[in-house]
């Protein structure tokens, strides 16, 4: 809201911009932890930039923060130009959690169809808008099913149709895969990207995983714990991924690159 | 043909073992009384508490509406109560510390001792009296667990609503009252027996002199004790009768809990 010229031109402003934000959980009580500490970090528009590090280093903190699901104790956090608050209230962004947190009460077509009721949208554009997301996520026939009756993986394939619904700018992504098996999660990872090539969508992205954080972004954020601290920022120019990405020696040089900045030797 | 077949077998197998059980259950209950010949009035023969049925049929069925009728409104009203004060407890932080200890409080008084009291405020011959008992008693459970529900939702569903600016008002409407039906449907389940139990204790010590209790109270009193079993009987028809409700409003109000069981 302070940066209105800039908010007019999109592609100048970058999609998330933090400032020397840390963040204390309970503030002068005996359980009081540092959680974050002079985090600065710019993310550009159609970004995709993972988070990685290891337990407790704050990297679900640091994409609360963006979210404005929790405030910053000091620092700022802006979204496409507006503080993170104003942010969340105009649907800048989109969230993806570990579990894939569909509601058994609906199936799956009105599951993505939530956000867009949230949004006001007509009846009949929520049934467009949800057919189409089934198509980008390619569960077309699962429409009416039950979550329960899907696996773990088209799950979280609803949960992303979900959050791409109402086509944010930003979607912030909390370990969406932990909780797959290594084939699925492979499969996933190949769709996600797929997607973000398609929509060009910026995308901030947690995870453990070394190899999936190499495959998958353009920027890789290392972050060392106690309290969390950005470590080290390295581009991962790969290039168009496929398959043979995987095998590529460009691919095992950036895993070691990552894997020394986590041991802190770089 | 074979899918006719498969749901007549799926039937079968449903209804079969009950059914047999029953028969199993009463054919000997009838013919250990015919070979022990204990005084009747310990325990009488199904045959003949099935004829002191046929005897008293209109005393009854007038019992079981007149005690139909107070279950079902203090059920109704028990219901409603306890919901309210979910709905409050989990929306407001002030509602909580104030309305949680006092329903455990009302919770903690012996309920049935209060039937007596009630006569006294109600009137001795008032239906009001035994429909109190069961609205206090039937508050409870339904509150507990449907509070129970409504708070223990999953955080990330909350953290999602909040993502999309969702409100406080909101989150209930779509991630908490959902949540909270499965917990609602077993407190009412359970409610359903209560009510009946505590309307008819109710009326043992007052209330409407044609009621299931009053019946019970009344032919025992006269050592008719086949009119006793029977009216008990009804009693326990009556109970059935609202628990199956309580499981069709629930299958009716919640079909996806039931697709989630049945493929998990």
């Amino acid at each position: 809201m302070s940066s209105q010229p800039e908010t007019l031109n999109n592609e100048t402003v970058n999609a998330v911009e933090i400032t020397d934000v840390s963040k204390i959980f309970n503030p002068g009580r005996h359980n009081e932890v540092k959680a974050l500490e002079g985090i600065d970090l710019r993310i550009g528009q159609g970004d995709f930039v993972t988070l990685i590090g290891p337990s407790g280093c704050g990297k679900s903190t640091l994409l609360r923060l963006v979210a404005s699901l929790i405030d910053a104790s000091e620092g700022t956090v802006t979204v496409n130009g507006k503080a993170a608050d104003r942010a969340r209230l105009d649907r800048d962004y989109s969230m993806v959690f570990q579990r894939a947190g569909l509601f058994d009460w609906r199936n799956v077509a009105r599951n993505i169809e939530l956000p867009l009721e949230l949004m006001g949208w007509k009846a009949a554009e929520r049934r467009r808008r949800s057919a189409e997301m089934l198509e980008l996520v390619k569960l077309s026939e699962f429409a009416r099913h039950h979550p329960a009756e899907l696996s773990g993986g088209m799950q979280q394939r609803v949960a992303i149709a979900r959050a791409m619904s109402f086509d944010p700018k930003l979607l912030l992504m909390d370990e969406p895969f932990g909780a797959l098996d290594e084939m699925t999660r492979e499969h996933m990872q190949n769709e996600l990207l797929r997607i973000w090539s398609e929509t060009r969508i910026t995308v901030v992205f947690v995870t453990h995983s070394i190899p999936e954080a190499v495959f998958l972004s353009t920027k890789i954020v290392v972050m060392s714990p106690r309290p969390g601290r950005i470590a080290a920022v390295i581009d991962n120019d790969l290039g168009a991924r496929s398959e043979t990405t995987r095998d590529d020696p460009a691919f095992f040089t950036n895993v070691t690159a990552v894997r020394n900045a986590l041991r802190g030797d770089h | 043909m074979s899918a006719a077949m498969s749901a007549a077998r799926t039937l079968l197998s449903s209804w079969l073992p009950p059914t047999v059980a029953a028969v199993a259950i009463l054919g000997s209950w009838e013919i250990l009384l015919a070979l022990l010949r204990p005084d009747g009035f310990v325990l009488p023969p199904p045959t003949e508490i099935a004829s002191a049925v046929a005897e008293n049929f209109d005393a009854i069925v007038t019992a079981i509406t007149v005690t139909g009728f107070i279950v079902l409104t203090g059920l109704l009203a028990g219901v409603m109560v306890g919901v309210a004060f979910a709905l409050l407890v989990t929306a407001f932080r002030a509602a909580n510390e104030t309305l949680t200890p006092l329903a455990v409080a009302v919770n903690a008084v012996p309920i049935i001792a209060l039937a007596p009291i009630f006569n006294a405020w109600f009137g001795i011959l008032s239906p009001r009296s035994n429909q109190a008992v069961v609205v206090v008693l039937v508050f409870f459970p339904v509150f507990i667990n449907t509070a129970r529900g409504l708070a223990r939702v999953s955080p990330s569903q909350v953290e999602l609503m909040e993502s999309y600016g969702a409100g406080k008002w909101r989150i209930m409407r779509e991630v908490r009252i959902p949540n909270a039906m499965p917990f609602f449907f077993t407190a009412l389940k359970l409610a359903t027996s209560l009510a009946v139990i505590a309307a008819i204790v109710a009326e043992y010590f007052g209330g409407r002199q044609d009621a299931l209790g009053n019946l019970i109270t009344t032919s025992a009193g006269l050592t008719r004790y086949n009119d006793a079993w029977a009216a008990v009987l009804a009693g326990s028809l009556l109970g059935i009768g609202l628990y199956v409700l309580a499981v069709a409003l629930e299958r009716l109000a919640m079909p996806w809990y039931f697709t989630a069981r049945r493929s998990s």
